[in-house]
């Protein structure tokens, strides 16, 4: 309320970007040089960055302690080569002093980020890894960057960022049974796609974000990189998004009970169509986990539906949690069991098989069903291979059918049971994702 | 500081979409560079990494390099020996990569419509300029920002950094 009527607001990104840089404003387009507030780094960049520094003789961090180093993708090691690359990361990281540094079973980096509180609303933070806008469901203006502006942020503590212009995506009412939040960021990969969001930070408002856990806002914020956002913002303790004065470039209403689930198909992610148009297609494996739908909520989600029963002949499901704290909640509540019992493989938390580096990749001709955020050809093992993408229940439900099934349709969601897409519960943080 | 050297070489035509999971393949992230190197692009152009030279250029399509931050996207060309990609919109991490390695990259609207595969491009990297001189075509690409052009002036961040630590270390 300090803003005068009528006098422009800045929106989220430039309020953030501005303050990194030690301004009262900027404005979308210029470029600034910001202070990065913390980064993190996973175990398939962390030596090249850190040799990148050793190699140019920079003999010590700009800020040791605001560097987080998760190993999480190659894990354990499948060969000598990942080995021996993280056997000199470590090296390193103790070198460089870097104390935040979590190893192979604490869990996937960007889940390890938020439940090891490594991240608060209204910092800049970069990573090496795409999926970095998943801060922003914490209103965290967060975003991938490569190995040498990594080794640049290390050594200097600051970045060259563009100001971003923003889009708003205003959130109405509930989702109804069956739909989720990945069915919600897929249904914005169709109705936006990649062209609009390019560059651009996306701010999530309006009554719908109450509805959504923080579980709920990591996997919409995760995938908004999808859209080609560099952002992908919520409302959190002081940042507030849609403002009301702020220049947003485009702006989008959706109704929540209107959606239904969604499915990608491939071979990319913008391929979005409703369940129900794929309906029916033979599947040869399901992969339920990752950092867009690893979490407690998600198993939970996929061992409702798979209770009791058994997954279909021919057709594995593999299962990796985001994180120990995911795994031990699990397998607390049952769903660890529940899953097994179905004929699911459980593995330990990590990537699994999300970027196509081992742990579950496809022969040619395969199709898999996942609940990750990618589809791209040869993204998880033969270029011959196909990837669809869906929710935690689109995939368990397609697990029991052996071919693509729409949630909905399975009779025990109607059957008087409690609806499972809109049990409100905790996340696996203990906490609700609050505004 | 010195200037940036105008760019001349032969097209490589590609789509849209090009990813980097297409540029650098997942599988591949932990095998000898060589054996890399044998599978870039490969499932969008098969020929591509055995028959490309020094010095050639990649035009592409909307979205080149979306997908993952891997640095190895725009560094396999460039060890390929690519010069500069031109395409009609660059995935945010990827152009910043290819900066970060020195390697030219710049967003060019229509640019994949009118060049066709095999024709000499030139690009004036500080305007944005690019050009086919034998069918007359001239369009204006985006300008790279100064910061950026700073860096590809030094030949990438590696060589800013050996600067930085020479300060350090004084
Ligand atoms: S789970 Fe997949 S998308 Fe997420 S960090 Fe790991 S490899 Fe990347």
């Amino acid at each position: 309320m300090d803003n005068l009527a009528g006098s422009k607001q800045l929106t989220v990104a430039e309020e953030i970007l501005a303050r990194a840089a030690g301004r009262e404003e900027s404005s979308a387009g210029e470029y600034v040089v910001a202070q990065v507030d913390a980064m993190m780094m996973h175990d398939i960049f962390a030596a090249d960055v850190l040799s990148m520094l050793e190699r140019a003789g920079i003999q010590r961090l700009h800020d040791p302690s605001k560097v987080t180093v998760v190993f999480d993708h190659m894990i354990p090691p499948p060969s000598v080569s990942a080995a021996s690359h993280q056997a000199k990361a470590r090296e390193l990281i103790s070198h460089f002093g870097i104390d935040a540094f979590f190893e192979i079973g604490r869990g996937i980096c960007h889940q390890v980020m938020i439940e090891e509180r490594r991240v608060v609303p209204g910092q800049l933070v970069v990573a090496t890894d795409s999926h970095t806008t998943t801060y922003g469901a914490q209103g965290v203006a967060a975003t991938g960057i490569g190995s040498s502006e990594m080794a640049y942020a290390l050594a200097t503590g600051q970045l060259w960022f563009k100001v971003p212009e923003s889009v708003s995506v205003i959130l109405e009412g509930q989702f109804s049974y069956g739909v989720t939040a990945k069915d919600l960021i897929l249904y914005l990969m169709k109705a936006i796609g990649s062209a609009e969001a390019q560059y651009r930070s996306i701010e999530f408002g309006g009554p719908g974000v109450d509805e959504l856990s923080l579980a709920d806002r990591m996997t919409i914020s995760n995938m908004g990189v999808e859209i080609g956002a560099k952002f992908a913002v919520f409302p959190a303790d002081s940042i507030q998004t849609i403002r009301e004065n702020a220049g947003y470039v485009a702006s989008h209403t959706v109704s929540l009970r209107s959606l239904t689930p969604q499915v990608a198909v491939p071979h990319h992610v913008e391929n979005v169509v409703d369940v129900d148009e794929v309906a029916g297609t033979p599947l040869d494996q399901v992969f339920i986990g990752s950092c867009t739908n690893g979490r407690l909520e998600d198993l939970r989600q996929a061992a409702g539906i798979l209770e009791g029963k058994h997954i279909a002949k021919g057709l594995r499901l593999i299962v990796f949690p985001a994180s120990s704290q995911v795994m031990e909640a699990a397998a607390r509540e049952g769903i660890i069991e529940t899953l097994n019992k179905a004929g699911a493989y459980v593995g330990g938390p990590g990537c699994g098989p999300c970027f196509g580096g081992h742990l579950g990749l496809l022969a040619p001709g395969e199709r898999c069903l996942g609940t990750h955020n990618r589809n791209f050809r040869g993204r998880m093992g033969s270029a011959d291979a196909e990837i669809y993408l869906g929710s935690p229940m689109t995939a368990a439900a397609s697990a029991l059918a052996g071919a693509i099934t729409n949630p909905c349709q399975m009779d025990h969601i109607t059957s008087g049971r409690e609806p499972i897409g809109a049990v409100a519960t905790g996340d696996s943080l203990g906490r609700r994702g609050e505004a | 500081m010195a200037g940036l050297p105008a760019i001349r070489g032969r097209a490589w035509l590609f789509g849209s979409g090009i990813s980097t999971d297409m540029l650098s393949p997942g599988q591949y992230v932990h095998h000898p560079m060589e054996e890399r190197l044998k599978h870039v692009l490969e499932s969008a152009r098969p020929e591509f990494a055995g028959g490309v030279k020094p010095g050639d250029i990649v035009v592409a399509g909307a979205n080149f390099g979306c997908g993952s931050s891997r640095e190895s996207a725009p560094q396999h060309l460039k060890d390929l020996g690519v010069v500069a990609v031109v395409a009609d919109s660059l995935a945010r991490i990827f152009s910043r990569n290819a900066i970060a390695i020195g390697l030219v990259a710049i967003a060019c609207p229509s640019i994949s419509e009118v060049v066709k595969d095999g024709d000499t491009v030139e690009i004036d990297v500080v305007s944005g300029m690019v050009s086919v001189g034998e069918r007359g075509i001239v369009l204006e690409g985006d300008r790279i920002p100064e910061p950026m052009l700073d860096v590809l002036r030094h030949g990438g961040i590696e060589p800013l950094l050996a600067s930085i630590a020479a300060e350090q270390n004084r």
